[in-house]
């Protein structure tokens, strides 16, 4: 076993943020939306207001993140080994069968999280961040007021805002509990708090990745620890 | 890199992040009190006021005894030699305006050709309700002289009211308890109470019509109005209902239709006159008073419902009979029927976006489409010119022509001596067919009474700041200010029932889902460790502590 830096800082700090700012637009929605009280509606608005355009605003760091140091290709959907891996997860786990897929630095996410992850960075938030802002400056004409934005109806906006967030918290509850799948119940989240995770042994070249990336791989970011046997 | 060292950055940014995310927070829950200044400006300009630059007591054209009140208006117009024209031009002479309507055309609307569903019109009743008419000597508004310029009452608005008001039944003239003379060399700009006696009492007694208008505006404090309080910044009718050619800015939708010469809160305030960005974008589409005026007739009750069908029971003596409920109001009178009051009321709101349609005399009822609304505010969420307004709804019954299906005027006052009228003889039949043979149209002999609804705008009565709706008065699913209101998606009250029902069972889903999961992966787990001598994870665990 070896000490495998996966996340890197950048990474570590949105998912964190992210996962904060999540949270936090849960409750202050929910309470937008009628069903709690917390902060108290005007406060929730303020608040909802801003952790989304601040969650918009770390969405524009990771999209540039993602294409400049190419981890976007993590994301490339694949089939092979989809099904093993819904097996492992519905069958083999509960028999103790190891990971069908093997997790390396250039392969951080098995085939059925590359889709959920996909799914989640190029459905959902671009649906609750697109609508949302829609939803941040939605104005009718008047006397009194410039048009901002009146082409779309507040209700469908609204709408489609309700329906991102109910599957962001899915999302979430699923996503939350999948953390305790790894190696072990925490090693997932030590991971995406340290950056490293201890990987077993493997062939390296075998793994794919991007070949421009290969010799940068070997020099820092894939630092092994010294007597993790 | 070293873990160890990699560790605290991470901590440092994490502690930074957070810090700075707690004092945003902190900074947004508790915003620095700012100042708002437009505000103090309007203040200090309504601090003080003007004194007149005219002793008009000095003048010996007024100082003098009168014999009749068309004197003093020959004394005034002496002067002010084309004032009384200007007068003569506005609807508190005329009692119509000129106006378009699309759906009418070049039209005059005024209480000359429309109804109420109080004492329901003016016509055969004008000696009475001429006691609010700037005019004298108008036995009926068919034969008064609307271009005499003798008749006009200057001292009716510019007398203080201590020495002046008018007689009950005299078609406009004076009281003959008034000394002229004392009248006369009173003028001046007009007060509170030369507004509020005809204002504040329309409609048969105080608040009756408005909800928003009574003598308690008199001696207001600032919990009652903040524009009118005697513990504020005092201020009077006029100074906000200003006049130019006495063209008096601000009217009321029971009797106007077009959306000209309106006052409306932001023509000081400004359509942003909050601190908060936030309240200010609900400018463009809610009106001031709606916030602002959260409960109506704070003091006194207004009149909430009048049914005419149960008018003409007498007692058992055959004597009409008044019935008081345990307030001293009026429940039950054998001349008007019965009614109900309240007081500190929620209004209750509309869209509106300044043009109102009203019910003409002689026009044609659908009796099938619910009540017949005697002025109808037009609005709604789609015309973006329409914002949401706080209303008195006045509900009640009258009668109509159930085969002309037209709205009935009864003759109703026996002033003047006319043997119809339904208060002396209680005989609906006969008022109708003296009434309507009064106003010109036909009546088929055949009555019945028909539910009427009329909409009275709320402008008065502002509250301190500190008292405005807050937001989950609207914004809440559960007895929403706004519940009446259904043509828009207002977030925190509108919700689509599919779409959470989905989005909730979504949730339930996934919570099963993982805690299903959870217990099986527990249950197998468990039994394999007892199975077997040596469990991976412990194994695992071991290694990674050693390692780290």
């Amino acid at each position: 076993m070896k000490q495998v830096k996966i996340y890197m800082l950048f990474e570590r700090i949105w998912h964190w943020w992210q996962a904060a700012l999540i949270i936090f637009l849960m409750i202050t929605g929910f309470e937008v939306h009628g069903s709690i009280t917390v902060f108290g509606y005007e406060q929730s608005v303020l608040f909802h207001r801003v952790a989304g355009l601040l969650l918009v605003g770390l969405t524009v760091f990771a999209i540039f993140w993602h294409l400049t140091t190419d981890e976007w290709r993590q994301y490339i959907p694949t089939f092979k080994n989809l099904k093993a891996q819904i097996m492992y997860y519905g069958v083999g786990m509960f028999r103790g069968d190891p990971h069908p897929v093997h997790k390396s630095r250039w392969q951080k996410l098995n085939p059925l999280q590359i889709l959920t992850y996909l799914g989640f960075k190029i459905l959902i938030v671009p649906v609750v961040i697109v609508s949302g802002l829609l939803y941040m400056y939605h104005k009718t004409i008047n006397i009194n007021n410039v048009v901002v934005i009146s082409d779309f109806s507040l209700e469908s906006v609204a709408l489609w805002h309700t329906a991102g967030g109910f599957l962001l918290v899915a999302f979430l509850i699923v996503h939350v509990y999948m953390t305790t799948t790894g190696e072990t119940a925490t090693s997932n989240i030590r991971a995406m708090i340290t950056g490293y995770e201890e990987l077993p042994d493997e062939d390296d070249h075998k793994e794919p990745g991007p070949a421009d990336a290969s010799s940068e791989l070997s020099n820092d970011q894939q630092t092994t620890k010294g007597g993790s046997q | 890199m070293d873990v160890q060292s990699h560790k605290s950055t991470l901590a440092i940014i994490l502690i930074l992040s957070v810090g700075i995310a707690g004092i945003a927070l902190y900074q947004m829950s508790y915003p620095p009190d700012e100042p708002n200044l437009a505000l103090e400006e309007l203040r200090l300009e309504y601090a003080t006021t003007d004194e007149p630059v005219v002793d008009h007591s000095q003048f010996e054209i007024l100082n003098r005894d009168f014999t009749t009140p068309v004197e003093v208006t020959l004394a005034c117009i002496s002067c002010h030699n084309t004032r009384h024209l200007e007068v003569m031009e506005s609807a508190h002479w005329n009692w119509d305006r000129i106006g378009f309507t699309e759906d009418r055309g070049i039209t005059a609307i005024g209480k000359k050709n429309v109804m109420n569903n109080y004492c329901i019109g003016v016509a055969t009743n004008e000696l009475t309700c001429a006691g609010c008419h700037v005019g004298f000597g108008m036995p009926d508004f068919q034969d008064f002289d609307f271009s005499n310029p003798e008749n006009v009452d200057c001292l009716s608005c510019h007398a203080s009211s201590e020495f002046y008001e008018k007689g009950k039944g005299l078609g406009g003239a004076p009281a003959t308890t008034v000394d002229l003379r004392e009248a006369a060399i009173t003028v001046g700009r007009p007060s509170i109470n030369n507004c509020g006696t005809c204002h504040f009492l329309g409609g048969g007694g105080n608040n009756v019509k408005h909800g928003d208008l009574e003598v308690a505006l008199y001696h207001a404090d600032r919990q009652m109005d903040v524009h009118m309080a005697q513990d504020g910044i005092q201020m009077t009718c006029v100074d906000c209902h200003t006049a130019e050619n006495h063209e008096i800015a601000g009217k009321l939708y029971s009797v106007s239709a077009n959306n000209v010469n309106r006052l409306h809160c932001e023509d000081c305030h400004t359509s942003t006159p909050h601190m908060s960005e936030m309240l200010n974008t609900h400018t463009a589409r809610v009106a001031c008073q709606t916030c602002h005026i959260p409960t109506y007739a704070k003091e006194n009750p207004t009149k909430l419902s009048w049914r005419w069908s149960d008018a003409g029971m007498l007692d058992e003596e055959g004597r009409p009979m008044t019935v008081n409920d345990s307030l001293g109001m009026q429940r039950y009178m054998s001349t008007k029927g019965s009614f109900t009051w309240g007081s500190n009321l929620e209004p209750e709101y509309v869209w509106f976006n300044g043009t109102a349609d009203h019910y003409y005399l002689g026009d044609q009822i659908d009796t099938l489409a619910g009540p017949i609304k005697i002025n109808t505010l037009h609005g709604s969420y789609h015309d973006p010119s329409s914002k949401i307004i706080p209303v008195k709804i006045h509900r009640g019954d009258q009668i109509f022509d159930s085969e002309y299906l037209t709205i009935i005027q009864p003759r109703l006052s026996a002033a003047g001596g006319a043997d119809s009228a339904f208060w002396k003889e209680f005989d609906w039949g006969r008022a109708a067919e003296s009434g309507m043979r009064r106003i010109g149209l036909p009546y088929s002999g055949r009555y019945g009474f028909i539910e009427t609804e009329m909409y009275w705008p709320i402008n008065h009565m502002v509250s301190p700041a500190d008292q405005a709706l807050q937001c989950v008065d609207c914004h809440t699913p559960n007895e929403s200010r706004l519940a009446g209101l259904d043509d828009f998606y207002l977030p925190g009250r509108d919700r689509n029932d599919t779409l959470d029902t989905m989005g909730w069972s979504l949730i339930l889903i996934s919570l099963f889902g993982v805690i299903l999961h959870a217990s099986i992966r527990t249950f197998t787990y468990m039994r394999r460790s007892s199975s077997l001598d040596m469990t991976p994870y412990e194994e695992f665990d071991h290694d990674k502590g050693e390692s780290l």
